[in-house]
């Protein structure tokens, strides 16, 4: 049985009270382990979802729990010390003078023993590829690095779940692959629940579950796969979907027999080759 | 307007532990009215490049020249006011920088201070409003109760208020939507051709690259890797992985299914659907 880690219930929203509703009524659950993608354009409300995550903000109405606690302000510090979150631009989320002492600062907040924060510093600056620049300044670094440190220096306080807002939205391909990579691996070596708020297609076919955000309401909760099978009305909300499954829905309508919905090229083609041969 | 690089180097803290070089013996020449995409690996050179083109950072050797403005290594800097009157800068997220009360305030701050009358802005603040998407009734309130994608609207129509002949471009679409990515990466190809603009356009999009530019300048730790037309520069594409680019992904499809499927399918900027088309044609033919 899967075991929810945080849940929604119910929730609303709205910054002020004359302005308008962002979250509306809004239940979700994110599992133990699972990576959970949201996508939804821009003011869909996805962002300000993720704040409520982590306490950073408070519905108006419904509640919020994270490994079984009623977010409150009684255990707020305990719920964000479980749910770590990396932001879309690093430069607001500097504090050392080093990438070191950067990736220290929580550590330290946080109570780590020495011996265990150097271990913790190395281990996570390699994960993100940064271990060159431990003595580095980071306002030197550039954008990509920067980002790289800041998620450094959330795993390495090893949260329960890590939320990435558009973390990636600044990096260059090669640098979002990374960031993934990087994801993936953590996972394989411990259990951490991962929500990314991402404009980024291709990173939602990685998730295990995608929720898609409209207008402050859940528009679709499902697999990727599921997802990308809606072409029209993904568009029709002002989203879009994977090059390649565009290309599997066109190659479809040409008469080719494409069953699956395939979430990259290897899938793509491996469907085309059975096709291929079998005729 | 023409823009030439004759051997630049630019060194961050020269003579210093910290010295590093961003910009190595660097030549090319845009001629007046391209689009050019500079493109390469985070920490490649591109931002310290495009900040030689508006006189922000002036070469540590060689020299810059736009239109008749020319920063030379070692001597002071002339005409700098002159040169940035003409070369228009849309920062990452620009919209950081608005500050004044009102958006019509706000799109007027660039042509004031650069001494154009009241009546002549006040046409522009009109005509730069509707070229970015926004409407002339909202210039009385406030840029920051506009949503991010329109702020970063009102910042752009800022930058063309100033009449810009050259439009330089730092990643201007990160962190919109795909739709207002789109939307604002079209605004600027209309603006490029209806104002004869001289368009460099810095992006980690190849995508973009590919769709708008018809030059593409690839950097790699401060020198200049690549560089040519875009559907030439994308059929290197062990050489771009090699530093860290991809090509764009409907070019990668392509030669996967080639490789494949032995089919030999060529892009040449055709759209999704007539790329489909052939190859379900190749397809059903090779398997009979």
């Amino acid at each position: 049985m899967e075991q929810s880690f945080l849940e929604f219930q119910n929730v609303s929203f709205q910054y002020r009270e004359d302005s308008p509703i962002v979250l509306d009524d809004v239940s979700i659950q994110v599992n133990q382990n699972e990576w959970v993608a949201v996508i939804g354009h821009n003011g869909s409300g996805k962002s300000t979802m993720a704040k409520l995550m982590n306490g950073l903000l408070s519905p108006n109405e419904g509640y919020v729990y994270v490994d079984g606690l009623l977010l409150s302000e009684e255990n707020i510090w305990e719920i964000r010390r479980k749910v770590g979150m990396v932001f879309q631009n690093p430069d607001n989320q500097f504090v050392g003078t080093t990438v070191k002492d950067d990736v220290a600062f929580g550590l330290e907040n946080h109570g780590i023993p020495r011996e265990e924060m150097v271990k913790r510093i190395a281990h996570s600056l390699k994960a993100v590829g940064m271990e060159e620049y431990e003595d580095h300044e980071p306002h030197r670094l550039s954008g990509g690095q920067k980002q790289r440190v800041a998620i450094a220096s959330v795993l390495a306080v090893a949260p329960s779940m890590v939320i990435l807002d558009e973390a990636t939205a600044m990096l260059d391909p090669k640098g979002r692959k990374e960031i993934m990579h990087t994801v993936n691996q953590v996972r394989q070596e411990r259990d951490v629940s991962v929500v990314t708020i991402t404009h980024d297609l291709n990173e939602v076919t990685l998730a295990d579950r995608v929720i898609v955000m409209n207008k402050g309401n859940v528009w679709f909760e499902g697999t990727p796969r599921e997802l990308f099978e809606q072409k029209e009305d993904l568009q029709s909300i002002g989203l879009d979907i994977p090059l390649v499954s565009k290309f599997a829905h066109e190659l479809k309508g040409l008469g080719l027999d494409v069953k699956t919905q395939p979430l990259n090229h290897e899938e793509l083609m491996d469907e085309l080759w059975t096709l291929h041969s079998t005729t | 307007m023409d823009i030439t690089f004759d051997n630049v180097s630019y060194i961050y803290q020269p003579n210093s532990p910290f010295e590093h070089r961003a910009l190595e013996n660097l030549s090319f020449q845009i001629p007046s009215g391209s689009f050019v995409a500079v493109i390469g690996h985070t920490g490649s050179g591109k931002s310290t490049l495009i900040q030689h083109l508006n006189g922000l950072l002036a070469p540590t050797h060689g020299s810059v020249t736009v239109g008749d403005v020319t920063l030379q290594a070692g001597s002071k800097p002339k005409n700098l006011k002159a040169l940035r009157k003409k070369v228009g800068v849309v920062f990452q997220y620009p919209e950081h920088q608005l500050f004044e009360e009102t958006i019509e305030k706000d799109i007027s701050f660039g042509p004031l201070n650069f001494g154009v009358q009241k009546e002549e802005i006040k046409q522009r603040v009109q005509e730069t409003i509707e070229a970015v998407g926004l409407s002339s009734d909202m210039l009385e309130r406030s840029p920051f109760d506009l949503s991010g994608g329109q702020m970063r609207r009102v910042a752009i129509a800022g930058v063309l208020a100033m009449n810009p002949q050259v439009l330089v471009l730092d990643e201007p679409t990160a962190g919109l939507d795909p739709k207002g990515q789109r939307e604002i990466m079209d605004m600027f190809y209309k603006l490029h051709h209806e104002k004869n603009l001289t368009t460099v356009h810095v992006t980690h999009s190849m995508e973009d690259a590919l769709a708008y530019a018809d030059y593409v300048i690839v950097m790699h730790n401060g020198h200049m890797y690549m560089q040519g037309k875009p559907l030439e520069v994308f059929k290197e594409k062990d050489a771009l992985n090699k530093v860290g680019l991809d090509v764009p992904e409907i070019i990668e499809l392509t030669d996967k299914m080639n490789k494949r499927f032995g089919l030999s399918l060529e892009y040449k900027k055709q759209s999704i659907e007539e790329l489909a088309a052939e190859a379900a044609q190749k397809l059903k033919g090779a398997s009979v």
